[in-house]
């Protein structure tokens, strides 16, 4: 197989519904390059960070992890098994990044004052960091992506992008780039002692975010795959989804024993006593802790259903996505704060998950993206 | 030497001169306020009020009271908020005051987060919005003048002067009517310290002021993390080199 087949139109379907969103993002970003930031959003000097920080950064950084996670297994690790969703999860991380670039470009009071951040250094701050390694790690997944785009297109420079010389190193540096600002998407929050919850906040947070971005990065390539082997008709290796799910098991796992241990150490286990907070944290560690035992469940069983591990990992999701809004809203939501996200906050958001969910169809549909490599070679 | 200011919450007797002090000489507007069942006005500091007086009730001894805090940036000796900014918009000057710069400043609003003490606001009314807070009044202790807040307070309740003069002084006070004040300088330790120190006559507890801050600087906290990239990225490079060569060994196929 050496290119997709796809007679699929680009757009189809649900893709139309995909193309409004989009469309309806772009009028309301326009809006609000127009009339600023506070005249659309909800956001006060009590909830600076709202929406578009907690989903379209935080939580959708963490959920393009996928991207280096995969790199590192099929490249470095030279686990030949997952070459066929290898392409696929560095698209998604590849269009995630961008999307969440334009995400953050909205999102600051001056927008086209971005590109400050990568003049004035600044090399004591978190944020300073994380807008290097993003920009960075982007380029990166620009050049991994570079083979199955050239491929696509013809060109025979494909072949130096599918490399080995090449793709190591790349991997190599995705890994330790997605590090590096995974883990400081956490360490945002170590200045904040006083105002976020002990359960939360601890030196480990950086940690914390690295290892459970792993673990959505992971639950993210099954569902993909899952969807796309239904969208595009070609078989679901449950070889694949089971090496995923034992993956993502194991990952919750060591976050669960990692966390729980650490709050245990530092004697705050008491804290979920607090009706509210404690509740949020109980709901967080559930959400480890059953799509954990469903994965491992999954991965050593005959089940043949994807219907299961779909949710398992939605699952997983949804415990990472819970995690970052919690942290983010906690530190803000003290002394009687509120927020509620206004109708344009909402529909640049939704926006700007159609576009990675359309921007991924169209690669699907236009470029190899099924590896050239057999899983079996 | 950097300047700080002693604020002494038993002389202050609410006039809140230091506000409106404020408002004219940074040429902030005066804004429509409604009442808000206590006597803070405006009840919370925002983008046009870099400084109030909150007023608040207590009961000692049976019998009723009231306590004036003046409210405003504390001039962290080492600032989060300086510390958080991406782009160097906040620093920390010699002269001790934690100052802002449009010019710089992107809009990320990370320092409005990080702050322990929830001081700077936002222009959210603004397409191109700044930050704002309390500037020390940099140019008029530049040019040898006293900040407008204190400049134009009746009863002396700010007292200002080189930082350890200030501490020095709080000190002397304290020691001087060990009856009169709290055991504590507001300030001293709170977020590894800051230029602005308050002594006071009630707990600080049930005066509002922000509590479970630890003494300890922020900025700690993140540089451990930042100082040490260079020795996590040479361990993770050499490790994942280590394993793609093993792993990899004698094996040039095409590989995406």
């Amino acid at each position: 197989m050496s290119a997709q087949e796809n007679k699929q139109a680009v757009l189809s379907g649900g893709a139309w519904l995909a193309v409004l969103l989009v469309a309806a993002m772009i009028g309301a970003a326009l809006y609000r390059l127009a009339v600023g930031l506070g005249a659309v959003t909800n956001l006060s000097d009590d909830v600076p960070w709202g929406l578009w920080i907690g989903v379209d950064v935080l939580a959708g950084v963490a959920l393009a992890a996928g991207g280096f996670t995969i790199a590192a297994a099929v490249y470095i690790f030279n686990m030949k098994k997952y070459r066929p969703v290898a392409r696929a999860a560095v698209l998604t991380a590849f269009v995630g990044y961008v999307i969440v670039s334009i995400g953050i470009f909205f999102d600051i009071g001056k927008p086209f004052t971005l590109w400050h951040g990568l003049v004035m250094w600044q090399p004591h701050s978190i944020m300073f960091e994380v807008i290097v390694c993003v920009v960075i790690y982007t380029s990166v997944l620009a050049l991994e992506f570079a083979g199955p785009f050239l491929e696509g297109i013809g060109s025979g420079a494909a072949k130096t992008f599918t490399s080995k010389k090449v793709m190591i190193p790349l991997a190599i540096a995705a890994v330790t780039l997605s590090f590096l600002h995974q883990s400081s998407l956490g360490a945002l929050f170590l200045l904040m002692p006083s105002k976020l919850n002990h359960l939360w906040w601890t030196t480990m947070l950086p940690y914390n975010f690295f290892i459970s971005a792993i673990a959505a990065g992971l639950a993210m390539v099954s569902i993909e795959y899952i969807i796309a082997s239904s969208v595009f008709k070609h078989d679901c290796n449950f070889d694949i989804l089971r090496g995923l799910a034992k993956g993502t098991a194991i990952t919750l796992l060591l976050y669960f024993l990692f966390r729980v241990g650490d709050i245990m150490i530092k004697g705050n286990l008491g804290l979920m006593a607090a009706a509210g907070t404690g509740t949020l944290f109980i709901i967080e560690m559930a959400l480890v802790l059953a799509p954990m035992i469903m994965l491992f469940f999954f991965s050593s069983g005959s089940e043949k259903r994807a219907g299961t591990v779909f949710i398992s990992q939605s699952l997983v999701l949804a415990g990472v996505i819970l995690n970052r809004l919690n942290i983010l809203f906690l530190v803000q939501l003290g002394e009687g704060a509120t927020y509620t996200p206004s109708f344009i906050e909402i529909i640049i958001t939704l926006g700007l998950i159609a576009a990675i969910v359309l921007a991924y169809r169209i690669a699907a549909v236009k470029l190899p993206i099924a590896s050239s490599v057999q899983a079996d070679s | 030497m950097a300047k700080s200011v002693l604020v002494d919450l038993t002389r202050c007797i609410g006039c809140r001169g230091c506000q409106v002090a404020c408002k004219e000489w940074n040429e902030r507007d005066a804004g429509n306020t409604t009442f808000k069942g206590d006597f803070t006005n405006p009840a919370k500091l925002n983008s046009d009020t870099y400084t109030n007086i909150k007023f608040v009730e207590t009961a000692e001894k049976g019998k009723v009271g009231w306590s004036f805090i003046k409210n405003q940036c504390m001039h962290c000796r080492e600032p989060a908020c300086a510390s958080a900014c991406p782009v160097g918009a906040l620093t920390k000057t010699a002269q001790g005051a934690v100052s802002y710069d449009f010019d710089r400043c992107i809009g990320c609003r990370y320092c409005m987060v990080a702050c322990p003490f929830d001081i700077p606001k936002y222009e959210w009314e603004k397409t191109s919005p700044a930050v704002q807070k309390c500037t020390f009044c940099a140019e008029r202790i530049s040019d040898g003048m006293l900040p407008a807040c204190i400049k134009t307070c009746p009863t002396e309740a700010m007292y200002f002067d080189d930082y350890d003069k200030i501490v020095a002084e709080a000190k002397m006070r304290l020691d001087k009517e060990p009856d009169k004040y709290v055991k504590h300088v507001y300030g001293l330790d709170e977020a590894g310290g800051t230029n602005w120190l308050y002594i006071s006559d009630m707990p600080f507890n049930t005066l509002g002021f922000k509590k479970g801050i630890p003494n300890e600087s922020l900025p700690d906290y993140t540089w451990s993390v930042l100082s040490s990239i260079p020795e996590k990225v040479v361990g993770i490079v050499a490790f994942l080199g280590a394993v793609a060569y093993f792993r990899n060994r004698g094996s040039n196929e095409e590989v995406n």
